[in-house]
């Protein structure tokens, strides 16, 4: 303090303090009430509000995000129910055609057995018509043999055991 | 007390550097002055008398244009006088200070209202009965101090006025930037708010937020006036005319005004855990004869440290510049402005971001005393 006291720059002058003090705590006051407070209330409110939008432009990316992932959900759910659509149509169109092959085959073996059967009847048919033709042929024959038997008996008796040999051989 | 925290943050290591760089140069100021005070008081002999007297003059001026003054000097003889506002002990006394002349040597006793003055050095005195062997009404004893009694001065001085026009510019300028956050709600800033806007962000966040904690709130219209009012005397007392000129920031009254509106605000918030620290340390009982005393001296070092530094800084710059400037005049050549007026300009660049540090560091140590104060109970006690 007695270090102090020797330059007069170092003595505090106390009509300078008074007033500085005076000065001070109404400037103090003023600014507090006047323009501290507004400012920063201005300020904490302006930052507020950009936390606000800040974080609801946050919330809106998630929800966007959202919404995509679930629209490629369902893209991806349509797109394999029309994979097992597909699947299951080519799976009808297998067994229509299957189906289909299955009983032409069933059909066309049936109309084969019955063909064969007609064939076989009609082969029966033809036999019993060529034995009549053989029978009245071989009648005709008798008949032309016979007028050839009035020329010479024995001629025609073998001729007659000749043909029915033959007959017999067929 | 934990002290570590402060040196976490870079920004506060870089402005302690600068802190600390300033202060060497501030030191280097100081010891200048010393040494021209020094030559100053050494008797004049025949030989270099001329030159002692030179430099006594160069310190007296420069010590006059830091100190405060009665009037408002402009340039030659012009300069507005000031009202000088006495309390004397026959009551109060009211003149302008160029009413009776501007003789400051204490030579001539001057009546105001029937009360005996004498101007000694910007100062009024009451004067001595009998005129001293040097003329003057002036005794002193034999240390070189002043036996006669002052009134009390509580004039409107070229501080006072500084001081008066610093604070209506603030109010101006804030409640100003206060009226167009209202008008302009919810909008970017715009003028003179886009510019002060980081700044009030700058304390909030790089001061108060750090500091204080949640608690910042309230103390935030104290943290700002103080910055703002360090800053813009810090600056005006740059400006080498009026309005500026005034070395108001670098005058010891008024940092200490400042400084003990921290101990002010520092004391009063001081809660159990900060009382505690004080009169029961954490130490054993036997050392308490000892640490309690010291604790009790750091309450009032902590302001007085204060108090000290920004007026030693700003004091110091405004010597710096005053000191270069003088060499023109030592070295009587007109040559060596080539040499000193860049070195003034450099110095007075340097000041400016000075002024700014100095208000940051002055604002900056409020709060943290003011959060050392507040703090609640650490969990490493």
């Amino acid at each position: 303090m007695i270090l102090l006291a020797l330059n007069p720059l170092v003595s505090p002058d106390p009509g300078l303090f008074i007033w500085s003090t005076v000065t001070f705590l109404i400037l103090f006051f003023l600014l507090s009430k006047f323009a501290w407070k507004p400012i920063v209330k201005a300020l904490d409110e302006r930052e507020r509000s950009i936390e606000d939008a800040l974080s609801k432009a946050e919330m809106a990316k998630a929800e966007m995000a959202k919404l995509i992932s679930e629209n490629e959900d369902l893209l991806k759910e349509a797109r394999l129910e029309r994979d097992s659509i597909l699947k299951e149509a080519k799976e009808i169109k297998d067994q229509i055609v299957n189906d289909a092959k299955d009983l032409a085959k069933s059909e066309g073996a049936k109309l084969i057995e019955k063909a064969k059967i007609e064939i076989t009847n009609q082969k029966l048919a033809a036999m019993a018509e060529i034995k009549n033709q053989v029978s009245s042929l071989s009648i005709e024959i008798a008949e032309k043999v016979l007028r050839k038997q009035f020329e010479d008996q024995g001629k025609q008796q073998a001729l007659v055991n000749d043909l029915l040999k033959e007959v017999k051989l067929n | 007390m934990d002290l570590s925290h402060i040196f976490n943050s870079k920004k506060i290591l870089r402005a302690s550097f600068y802190a600390v760089l300033f202060s060497l140069f501030s030191f280097s100021a100081n010891s200048q002055e010393h040494a021209a005070a020094d030559t100053a008081h050494e008797p004049a002999t025949a030989e270099h008398g001329e030159v002692a007297e030179k430099d006594e003059d160069i310190s007296q001026m420069i010590l006059h244009h830091i100190a405060d003054s009665h009037e408002w000097h402009f340039f030659g003889n012009v300069s507005i006088p000031l009202p000088v506002i006495l309390l004397t002990d026959k009551g109060l006394v009211t003149f302008l200070s160029n009413k009776f002349g501007h003789n400051d040597h204490g030579t001539e006793i001057i009546d105001a209202a029937g009360t005996q003055l004498v101007n000694y050095h910007g100062k009024f005195y009451y004067p001595s009965k009998v005129k001293s062997a040097d003329g003057t009404y002036i005794s002193h004893d034999g240390k070189g101090e002043l036996l006669n009694g002052k009134p009390l001065d509580v004039s409107m001085t070229k501080n006072v006025v500084s001081l008066l026009i610093s604070a209506i510019v603030l109010l101006i300028v804030f409640i100003g930037i206060a009226n167009s956050y209202k008008k302009r709600e919810g909008k970017a800033p715009k003028g003179l708010q886009s510019i002060l806007e980081p700044v009030i962000l700058f304390v909030r966040d790089d001061i108060a937020k750090p500091q204080l904690g949640h608690k910042y709130t309230g103390f935030m219209p104290y943290l700002l006036t103080i910055f703002f009012f360090v800053w813009l005397n810090n600056l005006m007392g740059l400006v080498p005319f009026f309005p500026g000129g005034a070395n108001l920031s670098g005058n010891i009254a008024v940092t200490m005004m400042l400084a003990l509106c921290t101990f002010v605000l520092t004391t009063f918030n001081g809660n159990k855990n900060y009382w505690g620290h004080v009169f029961t340390p954490h130490v054993p009982w036997w050392l308490y004869p000892l640490i309690i005393p010291v604790e009790i001296i750091g309450l009032f070092t902590k302001p007085i440290a204060l108090m000290i530094r920004l007026f030693a800084n700003i004091t110091a710059g405004h010597i710096l510049v005053l000191s270069l400037i003088s060499l023109i005049f030592i070295l009587k050549s007109v040559f060596v402005a080539g040499v000193a007026i860049p070195f003034v300009l450099f110095i007075s660049v340097i000041e400016l971001v000075v002024g700014f540090i100095q208000a940051f560091i002055f604002t900056i140590l409020s709060a943290l005393f003011i959060s050392m104060a507040i703090e609640e109970k650490h969990a490493e006690h």
